[in-house]
């Protein structure tokens, strides 16, 4: 049987705060209030913000999110001073070259960008380490801006701006199908291309190839179709395909915010059965979600932090001696039958797959899970969400009989740590913590950490239940 | 609070009448709790919900205070919310609630 390990993870993001407007919550509220569109616009961050904010850091890897601790809150009024744009595997991506990325992702001629927009940050895509010649062929020399203007004007497109300036448009891909509106194409486009720029770091900062990737699993939220197959999907294959995966197909798992921990242990599972060596697992942003609590950071008057997309890749392979061991004897999920109580979950969750292998709460060095920036969600009355999950752990522990009460407090410390993702849905669910733990468990900081992921599925009006899923890595022993 | 949320609470009190309605929070910090009561007593605060500067005046109580626990069977609560008594800071919300019932409720 073979071992399944994480050779890599990426992760970027993509600050995009023109786009905040296109958000759910932003674009319906803007439409009732007049003045929300200049308020929004007055609490916007900059790039060099968005590099610098301590929590971004620790999301592409440049900080251990126990560091954060150590940086005075808010954070967003402490801007590292060392913070880089590039980590080792993934970067914070400005607006102005996402939008390239949103051309290159585009397949049907709906992205078009002016002329001279398009000769100004050409320059600085070709200086980008992930763009190739062909790319830069492919964003072509852009249309004349009265051509853009018309296309919104017939209300055939919706506009992209730059610096406040008419850039491009997204256009409407069918006149008949609320399927493929422009705002639709956008947000999936958002994704996709996102998620090209995760896949292409991952396949280029680790030791596994785009031609070796035999199967790509994607974790997104997004609805890929037209009208006979909303939700149709396979975003995966879509950015595979720009990441030069040739030898690769793959499907979406979809299972709300939860779908992350799915795709991990199926592509898990995928390489144990010995079906394929290197799976690709992919989740782009979500351009959604931008500016959702935006009502709460206005009346603190704080900067709209919701103004970035974030996108994952991970690689699960074969045992390379060396790798974290993804433990498939250790998988956690919640049964129909669970209940949805906070023991019932935590007990599916946590406490029956570590029973399992023998193993207490306590042996595990560190728990991740959703880990939503507190910054962002306790303005808007949302909580601390990694410490009310993290607390919930604790007091599993104790009801165990494994610690005093009295504990629960430092528990936190020792075994979790602060939020530090963008309320992206999936992408906060556990993952963004896989790139550090790897690193922690190759240099020896830790032995091993568990994924605890959980989903909303009643959202979508189906189901009344939740979901969740967990899994265990930990340290290569080594080939024998 | 959820726009969603407070829609259903709207429809709620228009259906069976404010005096019929009792919201009950679950809210995991004092912090959210403070402002979900507010949400139903005198309005969203964010005043971005069907609750903008809408007065219902509601009951509101948080599972987690005594009062509620005392009128519910002891092994379901234990079931259903004794891992989140454990858990949440207790004293801080029933502080925040009973500040808020004192302020928001008169």
């Amino acid at each position: 049987m073979v071992t399944p390990v994480v050779k890599g993870a990426s992760f970027v993001l993509v600050h995009t705060p023109e786009l905040v407007c296109h958000g759910s919550k932003p674009a319906r509220e803007i439409k009732k209030d007049k003045d929300l569109l200049a308020n929004i616009a007055r609490h916007l961050r900059s790039y060099q913000e968005a590099v610098a904010y301590p929590p971004n850091q620790a999301f592409i890897g440049n900080l251990r999110p126990d560091r954060l601790r150590e940086v005075e809150q808010p954070w967003h009024r402490s801007p590292l001073q060392a913070a880089e744009r590039f980590s080792s595997s993934g970067e914070i991506m400005p607006q102005e070259e996402f939008y390239g990325w949103l051309k290159l992702a585009d397949e049907y001629d709906l992205v078009q960008f002016e002329e001279s927009f398009l000769a100004e940050i050409k320059p600085k895509l070709e200086q980008h380490p992930l763009i190739a010649p062909n790319d830069l062929e492919k964003l072509g020399s852009g249309v004349q801006l009265a051509a853009i203007e018309e296309k919104i004007a017939q209300n055939i497109a919706i506009p992209l701006y730059n610096g406040g300036k008419l850039a491009g448009c997204v256009s409407t891909a069918h006149e008949e199908d609320e399927n493929l509106t422009a705002e639709i194409i956008l947000e999936n486009l958002c994704n996709k291309a996102s998620g090209v720029v995760a896949m292409r770091y991952v396949l280029r900062s680790f030791d596994v190839t785009a031609e070796q990737i035999q199967y790509v699993i994607g974790c997104d939220e997004e609805a890929v179709g037209d009208r006979y197959q909303r939700g149709g999907g396979n975003m995966a294959k879509s950015i595979a395909e720009l990441a030069g995966c040739v030898n690769a197909s793959g499907s979406d798992i979809k299972s709300f915010c939860c779908a992350p921990a799915h795709a991990v242990v199926v592509a898990a599972c995928l390489v144990q059965a010995g079906l394929y060596e290197e799976v690709l697992v992919i989740g782009g942003g979500c351009l959604a979600k931008l500016g959702m609590k935006y009502a709460g950071h206005l009346k603190h008057d704080m900067p709209i932090l919701e103004d970035q997309m974030g996108a994952i890749a991970i690689l699960i392979g074969k045992d390379d001696g060396k790798s974290p061991v993804i433990r498939l004897d250790a998988v956690g999920k919640h049964d129909i039958s669970s209940g949805s109580s906070a023991q019932a979950i935590y007990q599916s969750l946590v406490v029956a797959p570590l029973t399992k292998i023998g193993k207490k709460i306590l042996d595990i060095d560190k728990f991740a899970v959703e880990l939503h920036n507190p910054e962002v969600t306790e303005p808007n009355g949302n909580g601390n969400v990694p410490r009310t999950n993290y607390r919930t752990i604790a007091s599993m522990a104790v009801l165990n009989g494994e610690m005093d009460r009295t504990r629960i407090a430092e528990y936190e410390v020792a075994h979790g740590m602060p939020g530090f993702s963008p309320t992206q849905g999936h992408i906060a669910a556990a993952i963004p913590f896989m790139g550090h733990a790897r690193e922690m468990i190759m240099n020896g900081e830790i032995e091993n950490a568990m994924f605890v992921a959980k989903g909303s599925l009643f959202l979508g009006k189906m189901t009344k239940l939740s979901d969740g899923m967990s899994y265990l890595i930990e340290r290569n022993k080594g080939v024998s | 609070m959820d726009l969603e949320v407070q829609g259903a609470l709207l429809k709620a009190v228009e259906q069976y009448g404010k005096e019929n309605v009792v919201v009950m929070l679950g809210s995991p910090d004092a912090d959210s709790a403070d402002i979900y009561a507010e949400t139903v007593t005198v309005g969203d605060p964010t005043y971005a919900g069907p609750l903008a500067g809408v007065e219902l005046k509601l009951s509101v109580y948080h599972i987690l205070e005594d009062e509620i626990k005392a009128l519910i069977p002891e092994d379901v609560y234990q079931e259903q919310v004794g891992l989140m008594e454990l858990s949440l800071d207790k004293d801080a919300i029933c502080e925040a609630m009973n500040n808020a019932r004192k302020n928001f409720l008169g």
